[in-house]
C-alpha cells in the first residue's frame, strides 16, 4: 500500500553520547498501518514539512519499528539533511511516504541469520519484533562505533545475538570469519540469510554464500531522489539469466535495463543483482 | 473558495490550432517517470499536461553511479536518460494511463537526425498524445558532438526533421539555458516551424567532495534543477517570450502557485513543475487549486491578462 502520511515528531532521540551524537532513533507518531500494510525491509522517504525548497528530496530511511502508537526509524548524521532530522522537536510535522519497495522473506521454521553492518542493523529491529519464531533467528552485527550508539539492546530472544566491535586493524578479520562460519552452517541446515550494510560487506557475504550455497536476500541502499521508481537514479544491474524454480527473475531484470533499488528492491537475492 | 477549472483552462495556439488544456501546470519530463509511477499518489487529468521520460529510439542503460545529488536549493542529477525505448513505451506504458482526460506529452531524445524524425513519425500515431517535446540538449554525433542546442543551425535541423514527421502532433522544443544566447536558439527553432518552446533544461554543473577527492556524480558533471536555477530560468523565458511570437513554457525551480505566476509574468503560456515532483509525488496535484487561490488573493482576474504583463 502506498500512503502520505503527515506523522507529529514524538522525539528524536539521540543514542550513545549524548553530547555529541551522530545516531538518531527519530520516534513518530504512528502513520496507522496494520500489520499487513508493511513488511520488514521495507522503507520510508522522510521530509519534514517545514522543509522548503532548500533541501528538496526526502530521505529513504528503513522501518526500524512499528508498532500502534510509533514508527522509529534509526539514523546516522550524514550531511545537511540528517543534521537537521536530528533537531527535529516534538510536534513538529515529518511527511512521510510509504511503505515503500519489497520486503525481507519471513519463513517462521527455517533458521535465518541476520547479518547486519553499522547501520544495516536498522531493519532487523522490526524483522525481529514481527517474526513468530524470534529463536530461529541469529544476528551477526559488525559495527565500528560504540555498541550504544545503536538500537542494539532492543534486540531480544533471538536464539543468538551476537556483536564485533570493530576498534583496531584486524577486528574486521574476525568479525567476517565468524560471518563465514555462520553462513557456512546456516547454508548446511537449509536456512535463510538476510543481510544489510555497506556495500564491500555485501560483497563479501555474496561471495561466501556462493562458497557454501547459501540462500541470502541483500538490503541495497543507493542514492534515492523519487522512492518510486520514477527517476531511475537509485537503479542497480540486475542479471538477465539465473534465477530458479522457487524463485525465478523479476521479468523486468530480464529486459536487461538496471532496475530501480527503490521499487524493484531494496531487498534482492544476492545472486540475482551486480553488486561489482 | 475554488475559482473552478475555468478560471485555469487555456489554448495554445499553434500552427493547426488550439492545444487545449485544463490548466498550466504541467509535470517535466524526467522527473514524471511514464506517469504511471504518480497514479497512486493524484489524478493525472487534474494537470495541464504531463511529460513523459525522454524517449530514445533504442533502451539506453543510462549513466554510472551515483547518479544524483543534493546541493543548496537544488538538485544535480545525470541520470543519463535511462529509457526502455520507444517501443516498449508504446507497448507497456501507454496502455496504462486512462484513455480519457489525461493529456500525455512525450519527450523525445536522439543523437541524430535521422533518429529524431523516425521517434516523430513512430509517436506520431499514437492517439493518447497530445504533443510531441523535443530534447535538444543532446549530442549532435554527427556534427563532433556539439549539443543540438548549442547551435542555431542544428537546432533549426532538428525542429525541421521533426516537423515533417509529427503529423497531427505540435512539436515543443525544450532548451538548454548552456548557451551564450537563447533567444537566438529559439528563434532558429520558431523559423523551422517549432509550434512551442520550453525552457529551460537543467544548468549544467558540479559537485565535489574535498574529503574523498571526487565529484558527487559518478559522471562527474550533471544538470542542475531546483530553485537554485528559478532566476536563471526567468531571465530565460522572459528572453524567448520577447524574442518569437510562438508560445513559450517555463520550467525550472517551480514550487509554489506564486512560482508559477512569476513564469506566467515574464510570458510564459505555461509552466513545468520538476524537482519539487521528487519532494513529494502529491505535490504537483495540489498547484492547480493553490494557483486558483494564490490568483484570487493577487486579484488576478484571468491567466491572459497576467501573462507577459511585466512592468520594466
Amino acid at each position: 500500500m502506498l500512503t502520505i502520511t503527515d506523522c507529529s515528531v514524538l522525539k528524536a532521540a539521540p543514542l550513545g553520547d549524548r553530547q555529541a551524537s551522530k545516531f538518531f532513533l527519530l520516534r513518530l507518531n504512528a502513520p496507522g498501518w496494520t500489520a499487513e500494510e508493511w513488511r520488514p525491509g521495507q522503507f520510508v522517504m522522510v521530509r519534514p514539512v517545514a522543509w522548503e525548497s532548500d533541501l528538496p528530496l526526502p530521505r529513504p530511511f528503513s522501518i526500524c519499528e512499528v508498532n500502534k502508537e510509533e514508527l522509529g526509524l534509526f539514523f546516522q548524521v550524514m550531511g545537511k539533511g540528517t543534521a537537521r532530522l536530528g533537531t527535529l522537536r516534538a510536534g513538529d510535522t515529518v511527511r512521510v511516504l510509504g511503505p515503500l519497495g519489497n520486503f525481507f522473506a519471513m519463513e517462521a521454521d527455517r533458521p535465518t541469520l541476520m547479518l547486519a553492518g553499522g547501520m544495516g542493523l536498522a531493519p532487523f529491529l522490526g524483522y525481529a519484533h514481527r517474526h513468530p519464531k524470534p529463536q530461529n533467528l541469529s544476528l551477526l552485527f559488525g559495527h565500528r562505533p560504540a555498541l550504544d550508539s545503536y538500537p542494539f539492546e532492543r534486540l531480544r530472544g533471538l536464539g543468538l545475538l551476537k556483536n564485533y566491535h570493530e576498534q583496531k586493524p584486524g577486528d574486521l578479520r574476525i568479525f567476517l570469519q565468524a560471518v563465514d562460519e555462520s553462513i557456512q552452517d546456516n547454508a548446511r541446515r537449509n536456512g535463510l540469510i538476510l543481510a544489510c550494510g555497506p556495500m564491500p560487506f555485501l560483497r563479501a557475504v555474496r561471495d561466501m554464500g556462493k562458497k557454501y550455497g547459501a540462500s541470502i536476500q541483500i538490503s541495497m541502499e543507493n542514492r534515492m531522489a523519487c522512492g518510486i521508481g520514477a527517476c531511475q537514479a537509485c537503479v542497480v544491474k540486475p542479471f538477465v539469466e539465473g534465477g530458479s524454480a522457487d524463485r525465478p527473475l523479476p521479468p523486468v531484470f530480464r529486459q536487461g535495463l538496471p532496475v530501480p533499488v527503490c521499487t524493484c528492491g531494496p531487498v534482492f537475492w544476492a545472486d540475482t543483482v551486480d553488486l561489482d | 473558495m475554488d475559482s473552478g477549472p475555468d478560471k485555469l483552462a487555456i489554448a495554445i495556439p499553434w500552427a493547426r490550432g488550439l492545444l487545449g488544456l485544463r490548466n498550466p501546470v504541467l509535470a517535466a519530463s524526467g522527473t514524471f517517470g511514464y506517469g504511471v509511477e504518480y497514479m497512486p499518489y493524484g489524478d493525472l487529468a487534474k494537470l495541464g499536461a504531463f511529460v513523459t521520460k525522454g524517449i530514445s529510439l533504442r533502451p539506453m542503460p543510462g549513466n554510472p553511479l551515483p547518479r544524483v545529488a543534493e546541493t543548496p536549493c537544488g538538485l544535480l542529477n545525470s541520470i543519463g536518460l535511462q529509457n526502455c525505448g520507444v517501443e516498449r513505451f508504446i507497448s507497456e506504458y501507454l496502455p496504462c494511463l486512462p484513455d480519457k482526460g489525461v493529456k500525455v506529452i512525450a519527450n523525445i531524445y536522439a543523437h541524430n537526425l535521422e533518429e529524431f524524425a523516425e521517434l516523430a513519425g513512430i509517436l506520431s500515431a499514437e492517439t493518447k498524445l497530445a504533443a510531441l517535446e523535443v530534447n535538444i540538449s543532446c549530442p549532435n554525433v554527427e556534427a563532433g558532438g556539439l549539443l543540438f542546442g548549442q547551435d542555431p543551425q542544428s537546432a533549426g535541423q532538428v525542429t525541421a526533421a521533426v516537423k515533417k514527421r509529427s503529423g497531427t502532433l505540435p512539436v515543443i522544443v525544450k532548451l538548454t539555458p548552456n548557451v551564450t544566447d537563447i533567444s537566438e536558439i529559439a528563434k532558429a527553432c520558431a523559423d523551422s516551424g517549432a509550434d512551442m518552446i520550453s525552457c529551460v533544461n537543467t544548468l549544467s554543473a558540479m559537485a565535489v567532495d574535498v574529503r574523498s577527492r571526487k565529484p558527487l556524480l559518478g559522471k562527474g558533471i550533471g544538470g542542475l534543477s531546483g530553485a537554485a536555477i528559478k532566476p536563471v530560468a526567468l531571465r530565460c523565458v522572459w528572453q524567448v517570450a520577447r524574442a518569437v511570437s510562438i508560445p513559450v513554457i517555463g520550467i525550472g525551480g517551480i514550487n509554489t502557485a506564486e512560482d508559477i505566476l512569476e513564469f506566467i509574468l515574464v510570458g510564459a503560456w505555461a509552466v513545468q513543475v520538476g524537482t519539487a515532483n521528487f519532494s513529494g509525488p502529491d505535490m504537483i496535484f495540489r498547484l492547480p487549486t493553490e494557483l486558483a487561490s494564490r490568483m484570487d488573493e493577487l486579484g488576478i482576474a484571468s491567466l491572459e491578462s497576467f501573462r507577459g504583463s511585466l512592468q520594466m
